[in-house]
């Protein structure tokens, strides 16, 4: 089930009457697909992770977040395998975040970011299924006063193997509930597995075709009121006035205030759009601060002088780069740019609040449910405990939902001004795209030396960008280095003898986070673009090129050789159409893509063919690995084609999908998907597919134009993705 | 008053004439299948069928539907029997995060109702709804699937 609490779930219900007055359309309480728990029939819980009801189902509890990656089933089914449960026993439920506080954070993490819960938590997961079928089998081998190892477990049934007696899992849960958890399980063998590794049906989209999905902001409870909201559109400003009679007296409005120190203007009302329209219609004047001059070029020389910087603190060094470049038979030098990137869910931001009797309830979208009870519990100055958040199907993450919080903290300072009602906030597209914590803009100055035989002697790299560790999180950065910020230089995986990757922190007033890949969004374009300068250079393949330099590193090479391989890489390709390719190691796995284009002389870049690999080591939702894959790429060439946020007199001139627009499915190319796995090992999944897709793109681009691309995005080149 | 019908059921509201459908549906009768995206009809996550044919709620006064009959995603099963568009989003997993799928499952709806055997490109002319996840390929595998599928009632 969604994570509504039994408190909720009751409210929820008793709103519904009110407001579907016995009509079909009544609410339906959120449920983790068709195999929804029966309701009102309490379980016993055997650990943190399995509560097992008396009919002989079981809830597996779910402690991060559900939005589109598919973990809210692919987490419980590693608690499952262990289990040896049947899966149709099984449904899905929210850990409680209170009760994770309360609990010593008995489910460990709670974050859905950077590509981690399946490869941080699979360990503990497993091991709670693991003791959980210990607990269970011993309460049935004490019933039958029998050896514990004379008995067996599958399909949730334990049989005394020598009797062939059986008891269920809801015969023994309550004994079994009372036994010590044993001291150390043994795990399965991977290869021994039988559900996971095997595509197992999400369990949250039945209840999305069916349009019972229940989003943060769909949350509906009795007494309800509803809040716009407005941030100076120059962040860091004001509100100086504003004029509340202008829009007091219209229909449903209920205040007009600003909150947290006149950062946001509220309008609250029985109704959002009458909110929305109020504000709209609010004379507000803004005290925009100090930075109503900063535009995009003004940061772009910021960035800029960042590459100059004589010293900077260096994530990578091997060797004396300076040095073995002044005995270079060749020396290259290029700069790379990416732009300011807005993550735009579907679903905007938003929360609902309700303050009573010094508790908080949130209801909202969030990838950290740790990070919305900190933050309301903060804004409403109460003790952590005295907060409960009910974790909602995200409408998308992509990293808008994790770090910043700032959506929680708008929605609980609001709720503050109206005690014992629930108030949701919903921010406009428009507020949305606006107000982002963005990806990063970067300045990239790559040098590179090739010995008279075109092997690479020196590499260097300096990244001119802003710290989301330093301003988002507001983290001492260790050695100076923004972790994120030199994904793909400080792990360089190149065997080059010399190599000096430096970081100029670039901090400027736009706010910046973690938008899906991160670093890895935006890195692998220079690094991996410039690579293939250097092979060219070299007079070499660029697929040759890099195997003989990660010749020493076998999973990168292996997902690289595997995705050529189905490529089809070097064999010849029809007039016109050209390949390129690029390979990257983010978040614990290995991507490589190949992409075929032909590009016309309008300018139009075709694309023919997309073979995108990934090895994550272990494989536990095959399917779901397919579709993140498919939607990475999606999400890749958005912002490849035409994706890019600009500023201009401090503010974001883009507002909505009218002027950063999105991929639709006319501009779908084609995508192969190679899943590769290696074993042995854990990798992330849902954001690395993205991170080879740029630089394979603007390489196959360089092969068929002899146009090198080095700033995005494309539109700004004058060319156009187009699908074959 | 303003009397409509929503997913067969007659239903009214008390609202300003020039307040978006959308709205209406949400706030007012508690119908949540219909998206706030953009507010532009831009993105379609507020797709309805009125009388069959998709419009973007967020953009249409409600004065405008006043006893249309309008579907959304909650409407499209019939007494509990999906529609073979909902079967093939489940077949092939189309969705991710899900919440354009309700607006996107309704342009196919309406697709399919005007070309039965819809190829690529009647795909590609019609179905515009944004899906920020990605699904794309999905949705166009799914949408022959449903053609290859016993025609539904026309909702």
């Amino acid at each position: 089930m969604n994570d509504i609490s039994t408190i909720s779930r009751r409210e929820f219900l008793k709103d519904s009457t009110l407001a579907g007055a016995g009509l079909v359309l009544g609410f339906h309480v959120p449920g983790a697909g068709a195999q929804t728990g029966k309701p009102g029939i309490s379980g016993v819980e055997v650990n943190a992770w399995v509560v097992v009801r008396p009919d002989n189902t079981i809830i597996i509890r779910y402690a991060r977040s559900e939005m589109g990656q598919g973990s809210l089933t692919s987490a419980p089914m590693l608690v499952a395998e262990e289990l040896d449960c049947d899966w149709k026993q099984v449904s899905v439920e929210y850990a409680s975040t209170n009760e994770h506080i309360r609990r010593n954070r008995i489910w460990g993490g709670m974050a859905a970011v950077g590509s981690q819960t399946i490869r941080l938590s699979q360990d503990y997961l497993r091991k709670g299924g693991a003791a959980a079928r210990q607990m269970l089998l011993a309460a049935a081998a004490k019933r039958w006063a029998v050896a514990e190892s004379s008995c067996s477990v599958a399909g949730g049934v334990i049989t005394h193997v020598p009797s062939g007696r059986t008891l269920t899992f809801g015969d023994v849960a309550i004994d079994a509930s009372k036994l010590q958890p044993p001291k150390d399980v043994k795990l399965k063998d991977p290869k021994d597995w039988k559900l996971a590794g095997t595509s197992v049906k999400r369990l949250d989209i039945p209840d999305t075709v069916m349009g019972r999905q229940r989003y943060g902001v769909d949350v509906q409870l009795p007494g309800m009121l509803h809040a716009a909201v407005a941030q100076c559109p120059v962040f860091g400003g004001t509100v100086k006035s504003f004029d509340a009679a202008a829009v007091q007296s219209r229909r449903g409005i209920r205040k007009v205030f600003t909150i947290d120190s006149g950062k946001v203007m509220v309008v609250v009302a029985d109704n959002w759009w009458r909110a929305k329209e109020a504000l709209k219609a609010l004379p507000i004047q803004w005290d925009v601060g100090a930075n109503g001059n900063v535009s995009s070029e003004s940061i772009r020389g910021f960035l800029k002088a960042g590459l100059d910087v004589p010293t900077v603190p260096v994530a990578r060094k091997a060797g004396d780069a300076d040095q073995a470049l002044t005995g270079a038979a060749k020396v290259l030098e290029a700069e790379y740019y990416t732009p300011y990137l807005c993550h735009a869910p579907m679903e905007p931001m938003g929360c609902t609040a309700r303050i009573a009797d010094g508790r908080v309830d949130v209801w909202c979208s969030t990838q950290t449910g740790e990070g919305t009870l900190a933050t309301a519990a903060a804004a409403a100055g109460v003790p952590l405990d005295q907060v409960e958040v009910y974790k909602m199907q995200n409408g998308g993450g992509f990293g808008r939902r994790g770090g910043s919080q700032d959506f929680t903290r708008i929605g609980v300072l609001i709720a503050r001004e109206f005690p014992g009602v629930p108030v949701k906030s919903l921010w406009s597209r428009e507020e949305d795209t606006q107000h982002d914590f963005y990806r990063p803009a970067a300045l990239y100055r790559m040098k590179a030396g090739l010995d008279a035989a075109g092997k690479p002697v020196a590499f260097k790299a300096r990244v001119a960008a802003p710290s989301i560790f330093a301003t988002l999180l507001r983290l001492p950065l260790k050695d100076g280095i923004d972790n994120s910020a030199m994904e793909g230089f400080a792990e360089f995986p190149y065997a080059i003898p010399n190599v000096l990757n430096d970081y100029a922190q670039r901090d400027t007033h736009v706010p910046v986070g973690f938008w899906r890949t991160v670093g890895w969004s935006q890195n692998p374009f220079a690094r991996e673009c410039f690579i293939d300068e250097m092979a060219l250079a070299a007079g070499k393949d660029p697929f040759q090129f890099r195997r003989e330099l990660l010749a020493h590193e076998k999973r990168p090479l292996g997902i690289l050789e595997a995705v050529a391989k189905a490529a089809g890489w070097g064999t010849p390709l029809p007039p016109g159409v050209f390949r390129g390719i690029s390979v990257t190691e983010p978040y614990a796995a290995f991507t490589a893509a190949v992409i075929e284009v032909s590009v016309s002389d309008k300018g139009e870049v075709k694309i023919h063919r997309i073979v995108q690999g990934i090895d994550c080591g272990y494989v536990v939702n095959p399917d779901n690995i397919v579709a993140q894959i498919q939607g990475s790429v999606v999400y890749a060439l958005t912002a490849i084609g035409r994706g890019e946020i600009t500023i201009k007199d401090g503010r974001v001139e883009q507002s909505n999908f009218n002027d950063y627009p999105m991929m639709r499915i006319a501009d779908m190319p084609k995508v192969e998907v190679v899943i590769a796995p290696t074993g042995g090992f854990w990798g992330g999944v849902g954001e690395p597919a993205q991170a080879p897709i740029a630089p394979a793109l603007c390489n196959a681009i360089f092969a068929a134009t002899g146009k090198r691309i080095r700033s995005l995005p494309l539109s700004h080149h004058g060319l156009t993705l187009v699908k074959a | 008053m303003i009397r409509l019908v929503v997913n067969g059921q007659a239903r009214q509201a008390d609202v300003e004439p020039e307040m978006p459908l959308l709205w209406v549906l949400r706030d007012e009768l508690d119908v949540k299948g219909p998206k706030y995206g953009c507010g532009i009809a831009q993105c379609g996550s507020c797709t309805v069928l009125l009388d069959g044919a998709p419009v973007r709620s967020c953009s249409v006064p409600v004065s405008a539907v006043a006893g249309k009959k309008i579907t959304t995603i909650e409407g499209l099963a019939q007494n509990g029997v999906m529609h073979p568009v909902q079967k093939a989003w489940i077949d092939h997993e189309v969705p991710q995060c899900g919440y354009c799928q309700g607006g996107q499952m309704l342009a196919a709806v309406s697709l399919l109702q005007n070309k039965p055997k819809p190829t690529d490109a009647d795909i590609d002319a019609v179905m515009t709804n944004i899906c920020r996840c990605g699904t794309y390929a999905r949705i166009r595998t799914a949408i022959h699937a449903a053609a290859a599928a016993a025609p539904a009632k026309r909702v």
